[in-house]
């Protein structure tokens, strides 16, 4: 049982934290053919851009209602509208992901009222699904905003009608990379079960050559497949910030499902393997045998070099606990957690204490620790340390690969460990060489 | 200083900004007053504008009074660099909650500057303003002033909240609080007659060290650096400088017009890119100190500098003569790039002309030749249309539209503000030329142009049939 941390400070040193809207953006970024609309001054949406731009390596279709002085204060209805007109001439989307930011929830522009007179307006508009999500910045964080979206997305779907026996939901959260929903992705097929995966990035962020442009996302759960939502017999969510949208899903089609928050380490995956035979009432395929087989040898190969080392984490509080689970049952200690938003995870992780802080509060909580693993702005912190810095969370703009990066599955677990395992190794050569 | 409409006006109407001369004419070019549209903008706020202007200072703390999203989404992700102080590169954030909006941000602002000057000893505290604390109606001034004198520090008020307007609007802004609240606040040890301050230079991969060795064997003084790599201090004593030299920005150009105001500094606005212009700033520096002893410097360093810069690039020339180049960024580099290309016998098929001024397409129309495009609008399917429409070999531009080119398999050189290296100063033209012909010559070109072997099989199959 883990107290959590508030430190009383007035200030935030090397912000860990970023806002809802980004998390926002990238939830709606997983679905096919969309543009992602934020209803703030022009800047909200630049800075994510740039940010999600540079994690990715993608271009990263973004837009915004340009609110202005003046519009904030007559209210945003008319920069609403004439955003929606202009994307729908100009990038034709399939659907449009709205979300709020600091300042038009500041005023307090009334949504859902703003939706309805444009709708009524603009009859053209029908056809065309909004996706709307209440992301304030000054509340939560980007874990937050990605769960809002992804929660209005399973209340979009139209209700329908029979279960399709081999098809279940993947509700994917943001701790994972589109390289894990392509392995899970992968896996659930395995059982020659139907995944529809909401939303996913793994056609849509992964990073692929194609041979036309286009102003929206060209991958990710199309509208279709997310109307076929209802039809699921199960929901598995990833992530314990997709508790709720699963949870919607049940109360709407009676859909009944299970939140797992890991899978990354033996046993999570074990679990998981466990439950899609179950689900598909198959054995799970010789392929995952024989890699749960490399993954044990795996973990005996490299259990030397991380037994009682000392781990200072600073991420958002899925990745956190999945993180700490990981590297606990490898032989590994946790120093220190920062994370940035509350979570029900966080009082029950098997640890001391976890502070809800920035990057300064890192600094002063990983000194003589072994290994930091935070998001690249941690770079600073490891060389004022001299403490090596596994990057891991959001944004990672000193690596290439992040959006195939995979963690999940036993190869990703492998892949983890001999990471993980080799960053130890490198530190013990360099100690004994000294 | 308060941010009135008034004063916003005032900077968007600034007299020395070529947008706003021939107003009544057709040829207005309204860049600097016209508003973002709806769901078309792509561009920065103002205040992302304000930091980009200022934050290059190194030896201050840059304080956003604001929720999370205006620092925790962009601190640390900008390109200047320090040769001394590492400050700069820290994020510090109000990260005001939903308390802080209902009852006010100005106890925590408060308390925010003093907890910053106690754990990090700043030169000052910049504290910057967004759209939500600009809102609720948050007394930056007072506040500022207040820490100010708890402190004994500069604790320096920039009210740059996102919505008053675009990124341009914001670096004048910040522009403003270094006139109001900084420049002139404290005296330089020495002078020289040869002081000079430069203006709208960000030290952007350290561009900044390529130029200041060729200052300096002039015998001419940057007495400030407004503000790439600068410390606080040497920017409260910048009105004693000679000269203000700016540099490929209109950005900051109200500063210049109002210290040739108040203390009588004249402006030239010159730019570092390319050898032509790197010539015509050190004649135009020399020109206006009207010192014929410098201006035989000038003449000498230029025949040092262009001879060894010859030999340097020749092999480079041989390899990109001819090549074919689109060039899409804004104002003074619309030009000053296509002359840098020359330089290196590429050929510049078309620019953009969406931000310059029509001084700046006079130039540009010189410089380009008959043939030449010029892109008044654009976005990326145009620019697409344009590369191909010219057979292009490659694309110059910010990095925003870096995916543009690499998803349609073009070669491409990133010319704005994110970019990895120096390209200002003839140092910078060795940079850009080894640049170019890697980008141009890489072996993945071919590679990823290349069909799969089944696809072609597939082809001809189809053909067949």
């Amino acid at each position: 049982m883990a107290t959590i941390v508030n430190p009383k400070k007035a200030v935030a040193v090397n912000p860990l934290k970023q806002s809802q809207p980004l998390g926002a953006a990238l939830a709606f970024l997983g679905l096919k053919g969309l543009m992602p609309l934020f209803h703030g001054s022009q800047g909200c949406t630049a800075f994510a851009k740039v940010m999600l731009v540079r994690h990715f390596r993608e271009a990263i279709p973004l837009s915004t209602t340009a609110m202005t002085e003046v519009t904030t204060i007559l209210g945003g209805e008319d920069n609403v509208e004439q955003a929606i007109l202009t994307l729908v001439e100009k990038s034709k989307p399939e659907m449009i992901g709205l979300c709020t930011t600091g300042l038009t929830e500041t005023r307090g522009d009334d949504m859902e009222g703003i939706l309805r007179t444009i709708r009524q307006r603009n009859p053209q508009l029908d056809g065309l699904p909004i996706i709307f999500a209440s992301t304030p910045d000054f509340r939560g964080a980007l874990q937050d905003g990605y769960a809002a979206a992804v929660e209005s997305m399973v209340k979009t779907v139209p209700r329908s009608e029979q279960v399709k026996p081999e098809q279940i939901t993947v509700l994917m959260g943001s701790a994972f990379t589109p390289g894990d929903t392509e392995e899970i992705k992968e896996m659930v097929k395995a059982f020659g079960l139907e995944p529809i995966v909401v939303p996913d990035h793994s056609t849509s962020l992964d990073g692929h050559l194609s041979d036309s442009y286009s102003a929206v996302t060209t991958g990710g759960t199309s509208y279709t497949q997310l109307c076929d939502v209802g039809r699921s017999r199960f929901t598995l969510a990833l992530g314990e910030s997709m508790r709720n949208a699963a949870a919607i899903l049940q109360e709407r089609f009676g859909t009944p499902y299970k939140v797992m928050n890991q899978v990354t380490g033996l046993s999570a995956v074990d679990n998981l393997m466990q439950l899609l035979a179950n689900l598909s009432e198959m054995k799970v395929p010789e392929s995952y045998r024989h890699q749960r087989c490399q993954l044990q040898d795996a973990m005996l190969d490299t259990h030397f070099f991380f037994g009682r080392k000392r781990v200072a984490l600073a991420l958002e509080p899925d990745l956190l606990a999945s993180v700490v689970a990981f590297l606990q049952s490898m032989g590994a200690e946790i120093q220190a957690a920062v994370t940035t938003t509350k979570s029900p995870l966080l009082e029950k992780l098997p640890i001391p204490s976890v502070t809800l802080g920035d990057l300064e509060d890192l600094e002063q909580l990983a000194i003589g620790a072994d290994l930091l693993i935070a998001n690249s702005n941690g770079a600073r912190v490891s060389r004022k340390l001299n403490i090596p810095l596994y990057r891991m969370g959001m944004p990672i703009f000193d690596r290439v690969g992040n959006g195939l990066f995979t963690k999940v599955g036993y190869r990703g677990t492998m892949r983890v460990l001999f990471d993980i395992g080799n960053l130890f190794l490198e530190q013990e050569e360099k100690n004994a060489t000294h | 200083m308060k941010i009135t409409q008034g004063k916003i006006n005032e900077l968007l109407n600034e007299s020395a900004c070529e947008h706003n001369h021939n107003k009544e004419s057709k040829g207005k070019n309204k860049s600097c007053t016209q508003q973002a549209q709806p769901g078309a903008a792509q561009g920065g706020c103002a205040f992302d504008g304000a930091m980009i202007a200022l934050v290059p200072i190194t030896d201050v703390a840059h304080l956003v009074h604001g929720p999370i999203a205006c620092a925790g989404n962009s601190w640390g992700s900008r390109g200047s660099l320090s040769s001394d102080a590492k400050l700069y590169k820290m994020g510090f954030t109000t990260d005001l909650n939903e308390n802080d909006v209902i009852f006010g941000g100005e106890k925590r602002l408060y308390k925010a500057i003093l907890e910053v000057q106690q754990r990090y000893q700043p030169a000052a505290v910049f504290v910057y303003s967004t759209c939500v604390t600009a809102l609720i109606g948050d007394d930056l001034d007072a506040i500022c002033q207040k820490a100010a004198e708890k402190t004994g520090i500069p604790v320096v008020p920039v009210n740059s909240p996102g919505f008053i307007g675009s990124k341009n609007l914001g670096n004048r802004v910040g522009g403003e609080s270094l006139l109001e609240y900084v420049i002139g606040s404290a005296e330089p040890e020495f002078t020289t007659p040869y002081d000079i301050n430069l203006i709208g230079e960000y030290n952007i991969a350290g561009e900044l060290w390529g130029v200041l060795p060729l200052f300096e064997k002039l015998g001419i003084r940057v007495l400030a650096k407004i503000t790439g790599d600068a410390k606080y201090q040497e920017i409260c004593t910048a009105h004693r400088a000679k000269l203000n030299v700016m540099i490929c920005s209109k950005a900051l150009i109200n500063m210049a017009r109002k210290m040739e105001e108040r203390y009588g500094i004249p402006y030239v606005e010159e730019s570092f890119y390319g050898v032509e212009d790197m010539n015509r700033c050190l004649r135009n520096i020399a020109a206006k100190f009207g010192d014929p002893e410098l201006q035989e410097r000038v003449e000498q360093l230029i025949i040092e500098e262009t001879a060894n810069l010859d030999r340097a690039l020749a092999p480079y020339r041989a390899r990109l003569n001819g090549k074919r180049v689109v060039l899409y960024t804004g104002g003074v580099k619309s030009w000053s790039i296509i002359s840098a290309a020359k330089d290196l016998g590429m050929e510049v098929v078309a620019t953009s002309t969406k931000k310059s001024t029509e001084e700046d397409k006079a130039r540009i129309r010189e410089l380009l030749g008959a043939d030449g495009i010029m892109m008044e609008k654009g976005n990326a399917q145009e620019l697409l249309r344009v590369i191909e429409q010219t057979k292009a070999d490659m694309l110059i531009a910010g990095g925003r539209n870096q995916y543009t080119a690499l998803k349609a398999r073009i070669p491409f050189l990133d010319i704005n503000q994110e970019r990895h290296h120096p390209y200002a100063g003839y140092v910078g033209m060795i940079e850009m030329a080894k640049e170019l012909e890697e980008a141009l010559y890489s072996p993945v070109w071919a590679q990823v142009r290349q069909p799969a072997p089944w696809e072609q099989a597939e082809q001809s199959l189809v053909e067949v049939l």
